[in-house]
Order: structure tokens, then C-alpha cells, then sequence
């Protein structure tokens, strides 16, 4: 009940940060705390005054112990411990430096005795040391621990830290902390109403919970207040939840987006399924991890570029073994698409299989550069900044491949090849060599896509075959021919995906998804964004 | 009517075929059981089930030929058909065991026990009779590719996209049968089987006679694919494969002749799945894999497919290069695997013995227009468009 209950694990952190403080007010502090457990109650008062005077951090930790009546006397040195009971024995740990200190039997511990004046005394000197600290960040902390216990005994505390608080945000905090203690204590029915409005304009779980607790105690006038604040949180949760389904939906589709649009560049242009796309994305991951072995070994100042040296690496390496299938394999196999479907899972096997050889069959650790660490706040939404990156690679290789497709010489050919294959030959273009070439293309955007990849799944083997069948699905979802089928075909499955599993669980979505593309292709056999023409298929 | 269909089927080297299988049946069975052991001669007790399962997976690959062999439909799902059909038959052993299960309890399975079934599910009904489990082993891979086929064939679904939709069929099932809650044993499956009929299955008599049926079982079906693809259905099916629109254009109703082609086809590969179960002794929801269905692709392209004898040979030979590689070299069988996939498609798109027909009647024509001195060279066989 104690706005301090959290602090200790904060404080041994901060102490253990703090470690190097100026020597002379270190043993200043300590000559205080050893001076705790002597003289009268009054005398105790002024020591604890006097220690949050001090400013020191680690005091917070020391009081909150001394507030519970954690604090001890060892009876052999005189030291001051905090003691935590753990079985027969007390488990002790420095009362300022958190340091472990083995345990005691209760007889070799006095305990330093606190009445109520004394743990008033603390409570302020706490909330002067955290509500009024310098530092923003730890005001903050304070005011949101204040709000998660509201407990009423700081309302005046907190008024005072409130009347000096600069920071908006602290003040903010610090507000609906007031709000929390108002509406438990027996204020005035206009101050409980703004205090509920001014938690419901919070709009959290946490506000949800404490309005709901609040319902059932309050004054009859309150009720409706009470419960227009709950239905509005829960609307706003409604509507945060949907939002947070959208954004994994675009996070899940733009890696779909990813792996799938090679796949479509060749099957649109060629007709043909490649089965070993899957392991070209992994050879882009394992690509990855080689050049990041290197980097690790001989230049580690240049990690945070591994993947920019990684992408183009991979496109490269890629495209050659792309180029290196069409040639080998895949032209002596035109007109005959289901066996290149064979030939080139046959590939795929022999692909993984060589990646098992060489980098083992375990999983193969690829780290995230520091920028791509971690993860930030956007309307309550939490957002990784690895997903946000690779939802923005996803869409920049959209759009590079568009400007290709539309705007280069090669794209022309392409998109001429695609249409009508025999048309385009008669005109001129070298088909064999636009082959090669969208070969090439589709598979070293894949080994991009291996390298966004490697950023969020495990680089292993398998790793091709676990987006294979989804790539697939985006594919004839999305139609070939044409690039914004893709698009719409990953983002939509995604998202589709996304809004699935709260109600019927990951596995359940997927068939879902699943059945649905084979029902769809019943309605639309050539997919969304068919490639209108009067072609028969023989 | 029926029996000139039959008779049909009999021509040529399909009595051949069968004679042989029939003979397989009874000799591999004899030489285990009468055989002392140590005989030269005798088919060692581990052999029994392990050719008996590669002559169920010749079944499963005879049923794919019929499909894609000769009417072109490629099923990357066939796996589902076969796994379906050897639930089937795993529920029926399941409900054997009775109370010998770890659990004793006379109704449920252990696994159900274990998941805090109060009930039986009311899809478990029945399986304690072996006729419904015949039955249910027909019905369910025959129903799912009724209807599966009648909306994709309705819809004029073809080539890649459809072979993508059998994918996403089998895998669908994949997903779906790895849950607990959907009553199959999740991911364990269903196993430890106790006896079939009332026979022991760890029995070598009761192994003997599974290899019987198996070889009997594929006899069989050789016997009807030969009378279907022999039969007046089996020239429109030829027709669809090789220029479906063309058949369409004359008037045939494509879709019923694919329909009838790929429900045929899952029966068989249930068929084929309910023999399976008994004599691995497992089924679990591994056999829906997606790479599962391509690897009977791959049997039926490596002994030939658009022959019937093909599927057979593919598919013995491949399993055993399967079983003699893991035990061997185990990293070189997915090389060995992937590797046969290019070459026989690159090398061999006929399968083996399809170059070996091709080979034999490419040597009698010379035989024959060396002795004829400057008769015309045999005629340039048509191949195939998909």
C-alpha cells in the first residue's frame, strides 16, 4: 500500500549505477544511517529528514525498508540491513548499497522500531526524494507508482509536488494520480465527477479497472458518471485493439509482401512456380549472418551497417544463383510448368540441404543493429522498431520494383513477355534473355527479403519452407501480372490474419485463411488482379 | 458390358502385372512364415511390414498417375487422401485397444483421457465396427475430393492454381489436425495399436496377411485404373489432359470426366492410407505435410507417369533408395531426392519406364525398318502440353 513498493528493485539499479558518488557525501549519508538506529523517536525523525535532504538515491530504497520495518541492527557489527524474512532466517541485503549480505537468524537482528509519526516522516521524505526529485523521469515513475496503489495518505504530498510540478507530462501523471486517491476518499461530489472524467480521458486498462472498482461503492449520483467514463474507456480500448490488429496485419502482410513478390515478378512473367524461392530467401538470411560473422570478427565498429553491406550482398548473391537456376534448369523446362514446379522443389531440398552442411542445422543468431533495437509508443500502440522498418523496406521494394517494371527498358520487356510471350519474341525482344534477367530479379528481391527476415524470425534452414506455402497464397490471391495484386493480397491476408486470431487462435486463422483462398479461387480462378486477355490455356 | 471393360483391362502386360503382384502376395508371406530362419530365401520379419508399406505407397502413387498420368490434373494434396483415409482406419484400431490403453478406460482413447474428455466425440461413433471404418475409409477421401474437385473443376481451376489449391487443402489439414481439440491426438496422432480384427498386429501372421492385402489391394487397383484408362472414359480423359479445351469443344463435359477421374483416384489413396496404418503402426498429422504430396509426385514422375506399371516401380525404388540412404549416408538422401527431382524431370520426363517402352520400341522400329530396308522411321510420338 506504500506508493514505494517497486522501488526497491529500482533503486538497487540505480544504486549499482551510482556507485562512484563523491566520496565525502557517501560517508556522509552512511554516518546518517548508522546514526538511525540510536537516540529517541524524535532524534530518528531528524535523521530521516536529514538523509532525504541528502538527495542520494539510494535513500528512497533505505526508507521504504525502514517505512515497512524491514530495516535491522546486525548485533555483531552495527550495521544497518534491510532483512527480508526467508524461512526460519532473514535473507540481508546492504541498506543502501542492496549488496548481499549472506542471512541471520532473527535473534542476531534488532529491528529499528518506527511508530506512526516516524512513517509519516518517511512518506514524505520519500515523496520529497522521488514526487519532488530533480530528475523528470523519476518524478514520473513516482506518479504513475502513486497512481497504480492511490493511496489517500499522499493526497497532500502529492498536492505540494503538484503546485511546483513544471514538466507537462509529470503534471499530467501526477493529476491522475490525484484523480485516483479523489474518487477513494470522501471528497465533494463535483471534485469526484471531474476526477472520473479525468480518468476515463486516460482511457487505459489500468483507469478501466479502477473506475470499475470505484462503481460499486459510489454515491448514487456518481453511478451514471462512473459508467459513461467505463464505456467510453471501453470503446477507446475497442478501438485501440482494432488499431493494433491493423498494425500487425500490415506488419504481417508487408513480410508476406516481401517474400511473395519475387515469386510473383517470375510466375507472372514466365508461368513459372518456383518451389525453391523459399530457400532463396533463406540463402538472403544466411547472407546475412556471414556478413555479420565478418564484421563481428574483424570489424565490430561497422555493425550498425551490416545490413546496409548485407542487402546488396544478398541481392546479388541471389540473383546469381537465380540467374545460375534459369540457365541451368528452368529454360529446358518451357511450357511445361508443373515439372518446373518439380525440378525446382527438387532444388530446393538440394539448397537446404547444402545450407545444413555448411552453416549446421541449428539456428544461427543474426542481431539487430542498434537502430532497429527496441521499440517506442505511438497512441498507446507499442511498435518495434525492427517491424516498423521492415514494413517501410517492404514498401520501398514495392515501389522500386514498380519504377522498374514501369519505367525502365527492362521492365518494358518484361511486362511484354508477360502478356504475350510470342508477340514479344516476334517483336524482337530476347525472351530467353528477359527470362534470365526477371529470374535474376525475383530472386534477388527474395534474398532482400531474406535479409529483413533474419531480423525477425530464426535463420535455420527451414527457414525458406515456413514462407513457401504462404507466398504462394499471396500469389494466386493477388493474381500475377501485376505488381498491386501482390500488394493487396499480402496486406489483406495479413491483416485478415491478424483480426482472425483473437477470436478463433493463430492455428484456427490460418485454415480459415486458407479456405478462404480455395474458395476464392473458385470464384476468381486467375485471382484478384487478373491479367485481362483473350489467351487460352491449353 | 463390364466384363469386356475387364477384359480390356487384361490385354497385353497388364496380366503380366497382376500375376506378378498375386504371386508377390503369396510368396513373400510363405517365405517368412515357412522358411526356417537363416534361409537364403526367407523374407527376414522386419522386411514384412517395411514391403508392405512401400507397396501401399505403389498404391498411393498408381492413384496419383490416374489423375495426373493421364488426365493431367497435377494434385499436390494427395497426401490429405491418404492420411484421411488412415485416420479412418486408425480410429478403428484406436477403439481396439479397449481397456489395454495406459489409461484402462473401455471408451475413450488415452489421448482423450489425458485431454479431459468427458465423451467420446460424436465423429468417434461407429469406429469401433470395422465395416463402418471400410466404409468411413471410402467415404471421407472420396467425399473431400468430390466435392473439393466439383467446386475447382466447376470453376475451371487448372494447372499451377489448382495444383496450389491442393496444396493449400493438404496443408490446411495439416494445421487443422496438429490441434488437440479437434479430437485426432493432435500432434501425437494416433498409435499403439493393439490388434486389427481381432488379430495381433505385432504378430507375424497378422504382418504376413497385411502384406497379402496390401499386394492384393494394389493388384486391384492396377485391375481398375488399367479398365478405367483402357475404357472409352480413359480416351477423354487422355483428351483432357493433352488439349482440355479442344474435349470441351467437342462436347465432352470436362469437369465430370475430372471429377470422376480425381474422386476415383482419393479413394484409392485412402485405400491405400488404411493399409498403411496397420503395418507402421502410427498416423499422425506429419502425413498431410505439403512436402509429403510432392514426394509421391516425385514416384510417380521417377517410374513414369501415363503409365500404369510406372507409378509401381517409381514408387518402390524411391522408398527403397529412402531406406537404404537414411540407414546409410542420412545427409545425402534429401541430395539424392533433390537431385532426382531435376533429373527426371530434366532427363527423363517419362520416367523410367516410359524410356525404357520408348527405348524398346525405338529398337524393335529399327529391327523392323532395317529389315523392311528403308521403311519409314517410327513416327515422332506427340508429347504431351499441360
Amino acid at each position: 500500500m506504500y506508493p514505494t513498493r517497486l522501488f526497491p528493485k529500482l533503486l538497487l539499479a540505480l544504486a549499482l549505477l551510482l556507485a562512484a558518488l563523491p566520496g565525502a557525501l557517501a560517508q556522509d549519508v552512511e554516518a546518517l544511517v548508522n546514526a538511525l538506529p540510536d537516540g529517541s523517536y524524535s532524534d530518528r525523525e531528524k535523521v530521516i529528514f536529514d538523509l532525504a535532504a541528502t538527495g542520494d538515491d539510494r535513500v528512497a530504497g533505505l526508507l521504504n525498508a525502514l517505512g515497512e520495518g524491514d530495516l535491522y541492527v546486525h548485533e555483531e557489527d552495527g550495521r544497518v540491513v534491510v532483512g527480508k524474512r526467508s524461512g526460519r532466517d532473514y535473507a540481508l541485503t546492504d541498506a543502501l548499497t542492496g549488496e548481499e549480505l549472506g542471512t541471520a537468524p532473527s535473534s542476531a537482528l534488532e529491528k529499528i522500531r518506527v511508530n506512526n509519526r516516524l512513517r509519516r516522516a518517511v512518506r514524505s521524505a520519500i515523496g520529497q526524494l522521488t514526487l519532488m526529485s530533480p530528475s523528470p523521469p523519476v518524478r514520473l515513475r513516482a506518479a504513475s507508482s502513486l497512481l497504480r496503489n492511490a493511496d489517500p495518505d499522499s493526497l497532500e504530498l502529492l498536492d505540494t509536488a503538484l503546485a511546483a510540478e513544471t514538466d507537462p507530462q509529470v503534471k499530467k501523471m501526477m493529476e491522475t494520480a490525484r484523480a485516483a486517491i479523489i474518487i477513494k476518499t470522501d471528497a465533494g461530489l463535483e471534485e469526484k465527477a471531474a476526477a472520473i472524467n479525468l480518468l476515463a480521458a486516460r482511457g487505459d486498462r489500468e483507469a478501466l479497472a479502477m473506475l470499475t472498482g470505484a462503481l460499486p461503492s459510489a454515491a448514487p449520483e456518481l453511478q451514471p458518471v462512473i459508467e459513461r467514463g467505463i464505456a467510453g474507456i471501453e470503446r477507446k480500448l475497442a478501438l485501440r485493439d482494432a488499431l493494433q490488429n491493423v498494425w500487425y496485419g500490415l506488419s504481417l502482410g508487408s513480410v508476406l509482401l516481401l517474400a511473395a513478390i519475387g515469386l510473383a515478378i517470375t510466375f507472372g512473367a514466365m508461368g513459372v512456380i518456383n518451389m525453391a524461392h523459399g530457400e532463396i530467401v533463406m540463402l538472403g538470411a544466411y547472407t546475412t549472418f556471414a556478413v555479420q560473422q565478418v564484421i563481428r570478427t574483424s570489424f565490430p565498429g561497422l555493425f550498425d551497417y551490416s545490413l546496409a553491406i548485407a542487402l546488396p550482398l544478398a541481392f546479388l548473391v541471389t540473383a546469381l544463383v537465380g540467374i545460375a537456376i534459369e540457365r541451368g534448369i528452368i529454360r529446358w523446362l518451357y511450357g511445361r510448368p508443373l515439372e518446373t514446379l518439380l525440378a525446382t522443389w527438387g532444388l530446393s531440398l538440394i539448397l537446404q540441404q547444402t545450407v545444413r552442411t555448411i552453416f549446421g542445422p541449428n539456428n544461427r543468431e543474426v542481431g539487430n543493429p542498434s537502430w532497429m533495437s527496441g521499440a517506442f509508443d505511438l497512441a498507446g500502440l507499442s511498435i518495434t522498431w525492427n517491424r516498423l522498418w521492415i514494413v517501410v523496406f517492404a514498401l520501398a521494394v514495392f515501389a522500386v520494383l514498380l519504377a522498374v517494371l514501369n519505367r525502365t527498358p527492362l521492365g518494358l520487356q518484361m511486362r511484354a513477355v508477360t502478356q504475350n510471350r510470342r508477340m514479344a519474341s516476334s517483336m524482337g525482344i530476347r525472351t530467353p534473355w528477359v527470362d534470365a534477367m526477371t529470374f535474376g530479379l525475383g530472386s534477388g528481391i527474395a534474398g532482400m527479403a531474406g535479409v529483413a527476415l533474419s531480423q525477425i524470425d530464426n535463420v535455420s534452414p527451414n527457414l525458406g519452407q515456413s514462407y513457401i506455402i504462404d507466398s504462394f497464397m499471396v500469389v494466386v490471391f493477388g493474381g500475377v501480372g501485376n505488381l498491386w495484386g501482390t500488394l493487396v493480397g499480402a496486406l489483406t491476408l495479413g491483416v485478415a490474419n491478424k483480426f482472425l486470431e483473437p477470436y478463433a487462435g493463430a492455428v484456427l486463422a490460418k485454415i480459415f485463411i486458407l479456405v478462404f483462398i480455395i474458395l476464392f479461387i473458385q470464384r476468381r480462378p486467375r485471382g484478384l488482379f487478373a491479367l485481362k486477355g483473350r489467351a487460352v490455356d491449353a | 458390358m463390364i466384363t469386356k471393360t475387364l477384359l480390356r483391362a487384361f490385354d497385353g502386360k497388364a496380366i503380366w502385372v497382376v500375376a506378378i503382384l498375386l504371386i508377390i502376395a503369396v510368396a513373400v508371406p510363405a517365405s517368412n512364415l515357412y522358411l526356417p530362419v537363416g534361409h537364403p530365401l526367407r523374407v527376414a520379419n522386419h522386411f514384412v511390414p517395411l514391403f508392405g508399406k512401400y507397396l501401399t505407397y505403389a498404391m498411393l502413387a498408381l492413384a496419383l498417375d490416374l489423375v495426373w498420368g493421364y488426365c493431367g490434373i497435377l494434385s499436390l494434396g494427395h497426401g490429405a487422401f491418404f492420411a484421411l483415409g488412415g485416420y479412418a482406419m486408425g480410429m478403428y484400431l484406436m477403439r481396439q485397444i479397449g481397456d489395454r490403453g495406459v489409461y484402462a478406460n473401455p471408451i475413450l482413447p488415452d489421448f482423450m483421457v489425458f485431454l479431459n474428455y468427458q465423451e467420446l466425440p460424436w465423429f468417434w461413433h461407429g469406429f469401433d465396427m470395422f465395416w463402418f471404418a471400410a466404409i468411413m475409409v471410402v467415404l471421407v477421401p472420396g467425399l473431400l475430393a468430390f466435392v473439393f474437385g466439383w467446386f475447382a473443376f466447376r470453376s475451371r481451376v487448372t494447372g499451377v492454381y489448382l495444383s496450389i489449391i491442393t496444396q493449400a487443402m493438404t496443408y490446411a489439414l495439416l494445421l487443422a489436425f496438429f490441434r488437440n481439440d479437434m479430437g485426432f491426438g493432435g500432434n501425437n496422432g494416433l498409435t499403439d495399436f493393439k490388434d486389427i480384427l481381432g488379430a495381433p498386429l505385432q504378430a507375424d501372421t497378422t504382418r504376413a496377411a497385411l502384406f497379402a492385402a496390401s499386394a492384393i489391394a494394389l493388384a486391384l487397383a492396377f485391375i481398375v485404373c488399367s479398365a478405367i484408362v483402357n475404357s472409352k472414359l480413359g480416351k477423354v480423359l487422355v483428351a483432357v489432359r493433352d488439349a482440355e479445351s479442344r474435349t470441351r469443344f467437342l462436347g465432352y463435359r470436362v469437369d465430370n470426366y475430372k471429377l470422376f477421374a480425381f474422386t476415383a483416384s482419393a479413394v484409392m489413396a485412402g485405400i491405400a492410407g488404411a493399409l498403411y496404418v496397420p503395418q507402421v503402426g502410427i498416423i499422425n498429422p506429419g502425413e498431410f505435410a505439403p512436402a509429403n504430396s510432392i514426394e509421391i509426385v516425385i514416384w510417380t514422375a521417377v517410374g513414369g507417369r501415363g503409365t500404369l506399371v510406372g507409378p509401381i516401380v517409381g514408387a518402390v525404388l524411391v522408398n527403397a533408395g529412402k531406406s537404404w540412404f537414411t540407414g546409410v549416408w542420412p545427409e545425402f538422401w534429401l541430395f539424392a531426392l533433390g537431385g532426382l527431382f531435376v533429373a527426371v524431370t530434366l532427363f527423363l520426363p517419362k520416367g523410367i519406364v516410359g524410356a525404357l517402352t520408348q527405348g524398346w520400341t525405338a529398337l524393335k522400329a529399327r529391327r523392323t525398318s532395317a529389315r523392311a530396308e528403308g521403311g519409314s522411321d517410327i513416327a515422332p510420338e506427340p508429347s504431351p502440353a499441360e
